[in-house]
């Protein structure tokens, strides 16, 4: 068993969704982590002075954005489905639809469509107000279940 | 201006004055009018699978948006203020542990209001990328012009050199 798996399902055990992020090392430089606090599993990304991609403004780089709604993607897909394995990202497409100020950004994931071997994932981010994202996303993940044969 | 000149000023203003382009590390290597090209070594903190050592798709969406965006900048006439409107990326393959990635960008359009660009990352062979990205840029948008938006037109000129 690969020590993602362990710590996929140790996370499901306990019901403590950050332990998924715990292991992914871009995860913890970026201070993104998932959180279920309200019984809906969203992702969070600390608000740090590295995040800011301009000064003048000033706002969060819109890469920053972009990864954190791909991590909220794969963080939903781990918890809220039955793939047992990282998913593969296969492409995704970010609009920017507000400057994200030097605050804390929160994202939600949902699958739009899944199928047996892809998953259509839509993402949003926010900061105070939910109803005004600041990014949105939508992405194809490869996914595999536990009885499929390994090789995509 | 030479062509140290103006990777430096790039390099300044593209990624040592951008705080989250400096903590990566960005580098500019290539810059003429409508081309922008950066590198990002790779290292452990950006590391996204830690079984496999393969980089997270964070860093290079985050390259890949500089990187368009810079091409941007090099096509300006006159500063102006803009912003990443939507940003696709194909990841064609996994970035291979261990290796620097390159991008390149090519600002293939720019109109009053709005700025296309296609970009490629690799590891030094184009014809085999990790991935392909197609970025839009809103001109003009609110806020003060950055020194980033405004240095197009003073390191490239007007004229077209490529």
């Amino acid at each position: 068993m690969s020590a993602q798996r362990e710590r996929m399902i140790g996370a499901r055990k306990s019901g403590d969704v950050a332990r998924l992020a715990d292991a992914i090392p871009y995860a913890k430089w970026m201070r993104i982590a998932p959180e279920n606090g309200t019984g809906e599993l969203l992702t969070r990304m600390r608000y740090h002075e590295q995040l800011i991609g301009n000064t003048f403004l000033p706002a969060i780089h819109g890469g920053t954005l972009g990864a954190m709604l791909e991590m909220a993607a794969i963080f939903h897909l781990l918890w809220e489905t039955e793939t047992e394995t990282v998913p593969k990202i296969v492409n995704i497409t970010v609009d920017y639809l507000r400057s994200a100020g030097p605050r804390d950004v929160i994202a939600a994931a949902k699958v739009t469509k899944q199928g047996r071997r892809m998953v259509n994932v839509f993402a949003e981010a926010w900061q105070d107000d939910r109803s005004k994202p600041v990014a949105t996303a939508n992405a194809h993940f490869l996914v595999k279940s536990a009885d499929e044969p390994p090789a995509l | 201006m030479d062509d140290a000149g103006q990777l430096e000023l790039f390099q300044q203003w593209f990624s040592d004055s951008i705080p989250h382009n400096k903590a990566l590390g960005l580098k500019v290597v290539a810059v003429r009018k409508g081309f922008a090209s950066m590198r990002l070594e790779w290292r452990e903190e950006l590391v996204g699978d830690p079984e496999t050592g393969v980089l997270a798709g964070g860093p290079l969406t985050a390259m890949l948006d500089s990187c368009c965006g810079m091409s941007v900048a090099t096509m300006l006439k006159e500063p102006k203020p803009f912003a990443t409107l939507d940003l696709r990326i194909d990841y064609a393959r996994p970035a291979t542990p261990g290796k620097a990635v390159i991008a390149e960008a090519e600002c293939y359009r720019i109109t009053r209001s709005v700025a296309f660009t296609r970009a490629f990352a690799h590891h030094g062979d184009a014809k085999d990328p990790i991935a392909a990205a197609a970025g839009t840029f809103m001109l003009g948008t609110k806020g003060e012009v950055t020194r980033a938006q405004s240095i197009g037109e003073e390191a490239i000129g007007s004229e077209t050199k490529i």
